[in-house]
């Protein structure tokens, strides 16, 4: 208990919770649009159309879940590996509020088709500003409490909690300049091609630098936290990280292979992504042979089986994206369904696998209780993997049909031999198999919250009870 | 050093911060000081302040989530969708509406493909002429209208030339107006190429009254002409090709002409034995080649009245 006291728990608490309730939303919003795509009458305009509510599904997701968790996870974590309370509380439990304000807005200005129409950078001007102010008392918080540390040496989390920390800030600031007019509009400052690779450097690296970094962090944190075991080489952890953080701003043009960005930088950014496979499998063989020292662990810990199916997926995710990379597989699934797919698996599988581990532990730690209920964390294990991999599965199928429709042509006269609506009409089946995967998720994903939120009203009542 | 750097936070920030920024300056920061990321097209025009608010419209309902606008330089896509994309095409896109998924098809060639009619038709309900579609529909753009005081502003923003008649015209405009003349302004740079002929002048349709190529032409017929020429070819946004009537006059026309026109549509004006065309049709030749058009020609001929 003294020890529990000393800590700032109030804004771990804070961010997880919100973080679970914008996630189960935008999930929901996931499942309802992937139902408009086989039932298009669902659309209701103006503000319930694929079109807007895409948008609120991969923010709300990116902004509203990911992001909380990380800022949830972090201030756990930098407080335990500092030994030593968040240096500034009343900053962080600000943060809160105006997060939770600022996810709200986002929520509407996308709805009334505000946006600045680039992946993952959609939000205005205003809110970009606002994200920045965020991103600000975070970093404060976040280097301000390291700086302050009472622990000499700084464990591997925390070097991916700075990488992140700057990452982030140089990527947003740059790609999101723009021309105000008014209070809801704006144009980009860049135009066209140049437009297309910055969008394209940032956007990529908002993966690398929001679903990579930072849940690397938390793995290799709460892996060890959960398994007692420590990590298995401190040597390969400073490779992977350094040739990670290096490498990964090369590559974000792969998303742009075969349009008309200069060919040399289409070149180099495949070349650097197919140097990644080797940071990434550093990650992943690091956590393999961890684990490796008592398997075991994955049948009497609960949470071992999430971080290694979790790490798996980051795994896979790091070949299959380099090889989507390549010139000769890009032109047969770019623009495809397997896009979504290979998304889904680094999303549903990787990223939301390792932090709803890690929030199994955190959660009873800082509500210093026991979680509510470990055989319903196992449903939801189940329910996410099997959900995830319908999914995953489907899409990659379905992205290899349409590419091969697409490009098909007949040996007789050298014409194509389908229309784009042939394409088309053969999703369908798919796209229902993938609303059935992403059932399964969003019900896991319910179960979760519901053992999460379980566990702290328990936690609660046990306070109150000793209270009186 | 390589170990005290791990003690030391500022140092280590300041390290990760110049290895991030080496691959962002050779790619990105770099790149934008050359001139091959800022090419223009000789005929590209800025946008009209119709066409803006067009394409304001695009983004606000995310149509690029669906539709992608490049055309890549392979065999397949060109013979699908037109002329593979162009770095110059781009000059005034702020910001750039590429988009990343084909949910529905490329839109970079879209621009006079079709008639207006045609856009208004299929974005009040897409279904119509494409069953099974899952594109939603559009028609309610049509209640709301486009803000000219705005319009003007962003005009000014972007610094795109306009008329003080030009802003006074948008005031009767309504969204869908402006999303159609966005259409249209699409690609518009690039020339269409003209087709090399697939067919020689006079020459004789090989499959003329075989059963199996009009069964084949019919299913052709339906998945591409049905939109315009309606589902039993009586007309529509294109003219009735069941009765008398050949490229407005009456009389019939040779299988070769039927067959150019659809393998290279028509222009305005364009003559075809005599007659003149009134343009709109678009070309299929690429995309059907020669022997689908050919049973195209033979359905068609077995629904003229006798």
């Amino acid at each position: 208990m003294a020890e529990t006291a000393a800590y700032e728990w109030k804004p771990v608490k804070g961010f997880a919770l919100s973080g679970l309730f914008w996630g189960a939303v935008s999930v929901l919003i996931g499942l309802f649009i992937s139902i408009q795509l086989w039932r298009p009458e669902l659309n209701i305009p103006p503000f319930f159309t694929y079109g807007r509510l895409r948008a609120v599904h991969v923010n709300g997701l990116a902004f509203g879940f990911v992001i909380a968790e990380i800022f949830a996870l972090s201030y756990y974590m930098v407080q335990r590996l500092t030994r030593r309370p968040l240096l500034f509380p009343k900053l962080a439990m600000a943060q809160l509020y105006i997060f939770n304000i600022a996810i709200v807005a986002a929520a509407v200005s996308l709805l009334a088709g505000m946006t600045q129409s680039k992946e993952y950078a959609e939000l205005e001007w205003p809110l970009d500003i606002g994200v920045v102010i965020l991103w600000v008392m975070f970093a404060v918080n976040i280097l301000g409490t390291i700086i302050k540390r009472k622990e000499e040496q700084m464990y591997i989390s925390l070097w991916y909690l700075i990488a992140t920390v700057i990452a982030v800030a140089v990527l947003y600031i740059v790609n999101n300049l723009a021309i105000p007019v008014g209070l809801f509009k704006s144009y980009s400052i860049f135009a066209g091609v140049n437009d297309a690779n910055v969008e394209w450097w940032y956007g990529h690296n908002a993966v690398g630098f929001l679903f990579t970094t930072p849940i690397l962090a938390i793995f290799y944190y709460f892996l060890p936290k959960t398994t007692g075991i420590p990590i298995f080489s401190h040597r390969l952890s400073i490779i992977s990280f350094w040739s990670l953080v290096f490498a990964y701003l090369w590559t974000g043009a792969h998303h742009l292979v075969y349009t008309p960005l200069p060919d040399w930088i289409q070149t180099v950014a495949i070349a650097f992504t197919i140097f990644m496979i080797a940071p990434s499998w550093g990650s992943v063989v690091n956590g393999y042979y961890t684990v490796g020292a008592d398997w075991d662990k994955m049948r009497t810990n609960y949470l071992t089986k999430f971080f290694i199916m979790g790490i798996t997926f980051y795994g896979l995710q790091t070949v299959q994206g380099p090889t989507q990379g390549l010139r000769v597989v890009s032109q047969l699934i770019h623009y495809t369904d397997w896009v979504p797919g290979h998304v889904h698996m680094g999303t549903m599988g990787w990223v939301a696998m390792t932090i709803s581990a890690a929030m199994y532990y955190t959660i009873p730690k800082v509500y210093n209780t026991e979680i509510y209920s470990v055989k319903l964390a196992n449903v939801h294990f189940w329910l996410v993997l099997i959900g995830q991999l319908i999914f995953s599965i489907t899409m990659w199928i379905l992205g290899i049909q349409q590419g091969a429709m697409w490009k098909a042509v007949s040996p007789e006269d050298g014409s194509l031999t389908y229309t784009f609506m042939e394409s088309l009409l053969a999703n369908y089946p798919y796209w229902k198999i993938r609303t059935f995967g992403g059932l399964l998720f969003f019900i896991g994903l319910c179960i979760f919250a519901y053992n999460i939120v379980m566990t702290a009203v328990k936690a609660n009542k046990a306070v109150a009870v000793e209270g009186r | 050093m390589a170990g005290t750097i791990y003690k030391k936070p500022i140092l280590f920030a300041v390290v990760v911060t110049v290895v991030i920024l080496i691959g962002t300056i050779v790619m990105m920061v770099f790149p934008m000081f050359t001139k091959q990321m800022h090419p223009k097209l000789e005929n590209l025009k800025p946008y009209t302040a119709l066409q803006l608010a067009g394409r304001d419209v695009y983004q606000e309902d995310g149509c690029f989530y669906c539709h992608t606008q490049t055309v890549r330089p392979l065999k397949a896509e060109v013979m699908r969708y037109g002329e593979y994309s162009k770095a110059g095409e781009f000059a005034y896109d702020q910001p750039f509406l590429w988009g990343s998924k084909r949910t529905g098809p490329d839109l970079a060639r879209i621009g006079g493909k079709y008639a207006d009619e045609w856009h208004y038709k299929h974005f009040n309900d897409p279904r119509k002429l494409f069953q099974g579609s899952n594109m939603p529909s559009y028609g309610w753009l049509a209640n709301h209208r486009v803000d000219a005081k705005a319009a003007e502003a962003r005009m000014k923003a972007l610094g795109f030339p306009f008329t003080k008649e030009e802003i006074n015209a948008l005031a009767g405009k309504t969204k869908l107006d402006a999303l159609v003349a966005y259409m249209q302004s699409i690609g518009a740079a690039v020339p269409k190429k003209p087709g090399t002929a697939m067919a020689a002048k006079g020459e004789k349709n090989p499959l003329t009254g075989k059963a199996d190529a009009i069964a084949e032409g019919k299913k052709i017929y339906e998945m591409n002409c049905a939109a315009c020429h309606g589902v039993d070819a009586r007309g529509g946004i294109g003219p009735n090709l069941t009765d008398k009537e050949w490229v407005y006059a009456v009389g019939p026309v040779g299988d070769d002409t039927i067959f150019l026109i659809i393998a290279d549509g028509t222009k305005k004006d364009q003559e075809f034995e005599g007659r003149k065309a009134k343009g709109g049709m678009p070309s299929w030749g690429e995309l059907l080649g020669k022997k689908k058009i050919w049973s195209l020609v033979s359905y068609i001929r077995s629904l003229e009245e006798k």
